[in-house]
């Protein structure tokens, strides 16, 4: 029975290589949608321990279950329509702001072996992707007919649109030192001529600041700044529909951290992975695991800046910094062309 | 590939088709986005991934928001909706409509007529459409960003503050 079933797998080759593949795309996106969510207990106690406090500690080791028990609690909690929204794009915006997010997860390259999705055009499909999240959150704020809502939607908007101008152009040095879009290659590149983060340190400071505000976390989450807008975009959700802009946000931390490890850190790569090739995946993690902690630490240790402030920072300081970063690069490139 | 080539332009026809037909401002933006990824979803099966990748961030995630922002920010509420069902009779659109299936009978005519061009051969990929837009095309390009930046300085100079 086995050997049958066996012999099929091997007569049916590029069917094998599918399943494997669609396994492995299932595996990634449970681990990325589990790892956000125990990022929220992650972040509480990371909070707690800054604060000089303990943070959720009571159920299961460590305060481990209070996931579990707050998932519990919002599946069971009434999923409340308010009568004055627009009902079609009030459900739909919660499902584009965590699908979204997940979709891009295809592009991060794991370890050699691991990733869902191969694409030349990696670059530019994560900016692609990330220009398209901005809708959940525009459309969160727009159908929840609220002026709150209506307000965070605004700036959300406002804020995405600003600082997504320059993290494409910050991305951009990358792609002409290593020749390619493809985040697997710009990866390997890597693994030869050492992490990006030293050649790019300016275009890894800016795209930093535009991941932030991109997924909108402290300090830039003026969107949802709740001494001025009580909840922002999503004051009229409510229940598992907030869960989802709630646990959107973590991956989008996941997400950011995942792509910027790829991108300036060397993605997999790191001591001993050519000899053990086991070890990506664990460099990977840890890597991922620093920077999903240093958003954190931002959180806990800056205040939010004023919203004119902020915009002002975007366009006055960072366009013109990526932009200078970006002619650098072109420069260096070409020079080292003509003298090889 | 065919197949789903011919999905995503039947999606890309009906999404338009929603848009022209939609009374509610941000529900036809919406599907006009739609319109719009059907369309990228083409150039990618066409082989054109990096001009699917920039109808994408171009259209759908930038322009598009931008129409989307404006629109929320008028914020019509129910009155417009009243005003485009009004505008919406058949006296209003049947001459349009009339000279519109002309031009689409033209364009069949030439399209069923003339010899067909295989398309999707040959991947096209960034560094393509990058060696030809500042090769043959240098002084387009050129022309085109000084359009863009007489826009830019005119759009700074309409949202001063004096």
């Amino acid at each position: 029975m086995l050997d049958t079933v066996v012999n099929w797998f091997a007569a049916h080759p590029q069917f094998t290589a599918a399943l494997i593949a669609s396994v492995k795309a299932i595996v990634i996106l449970l681990v990325t949608v589990v790892v956000a969510a125990w990022m929220i207990w992650l972040e509480r106690r990371l909070l707690g321990l800054w604060q000089d406090r303990y943070g959720p500690n009571r159920i299961g080791p460590f305060g481990l279950g209070q996931v579990i028990a707050d998932m519990v609690k919002i599946f069971f909690k009434e999923d409340w329509l308010p009568p004055f929204v627009d009902k079609f794009t009030f459900i739909l915006a919660p499902g584009l702001a965590m699908g979204l997010m997940l979709l891009m997860f295809a592009l991060v390259p794991v370890t050699p072996t691991w990733g869902v999705a191969d694409f030349n055009v990696g670059v530019l499909l994560f900016l692609a992707i990330a220009g398209l999240e901005v809708y959940a959150v525009m459309l969160g704020g727009w159908s929840s007919n609220s002026k709150y809502a209506l307000l965070g939607g605004l700036r959300v908007t406002a804020q995405t649109v600003s600082y997504e101008v320059f993290m494409g152009i910050a991305l951009m040095g990358i792609v002409m030192l290593a020749g390619s879009f493809n985040l697997r290659d710009i990866v390997v590149a890597q693994a030869e001529h050492g992490w990006y983060i030293v050649p790019q340190f300016f275009g890894f400071c800016t795209f930093v600041l535009a991941a932030i505000a991109v997924v909108h976390r402290t300090p830039f989450d003026l969107p949802e700044a709740e001494s001025e807008l009580a909840a922002g975009f999503h004051t009229e959700y409510s229940g598992m529909k907030f869960g989802m802009f709630f646990v959107g946000e973590y991956v989008g931390i996941v997400l950011v951290s995942a792509i910027t490890v790829a991108l300036f850190f060397g993605g997999w790569s790191g001591p001993g992975v050519d000899s053990h090739p086991w070890l990506a995946f664990p460099w990977f993690a840890i890597k991922c695991l620093v920077f999903m902690s240093s958003f954190i630490l931002l959180r806990a240790s800056l205040p939010r800046p004023r919203y004119d402030q902020m915009m002002a920072a975007g366009w006055k300081v960072c366009l013109p910094l990526s932009l200078i970063n970006l002619l650098g690069t072109a420069a260096v490139v070409v020079a080292r062309s003509h003298g090889a | 590939m065919t197949f789903f080539f011919y999905l995503a332009a039947a999606i890309a026809i009906a999404a338009t088709l929603l848009v022209i037909t939609g009374r509610n401002p941000v529900h036809a933006l919406l599907n006009l986005v739609v319109s719009l990824l059907a369309v990228a979803g083409m150039f990618f099966m066409l082989g054109a991934p990096f001009a699917g990748a920039l109808e994408i961030i171009v259209y759908a995630g930038a322009i598009m928001v931008l129409f989307v922002f404006v629109v929320m920010m008028l914020n019509l509420g129910t009155a417009t909706t009243d005003q485009e069902r009004r505008w919406l009779t058949p006296k209003t659109w049947f001459a349009p409509a009339v000279l519109a299936g002309l031009l689409l009978a033209g364009l069949l005519d030439v399209l069923l007529g003339g010899p067909l061009h295989a398309a999707g051969l040959a991947e096209i990929d960034a560094r393509q459409v990058g060696v030809h837009l500042f090769g043959p095309y240098l002084l387009a390009v050129e022309l085109g960003s000084m359009l863009l930046l007489a826009a830019l300085v005119a759009a700074y100079h309409l949202g001063r503050h004096d």
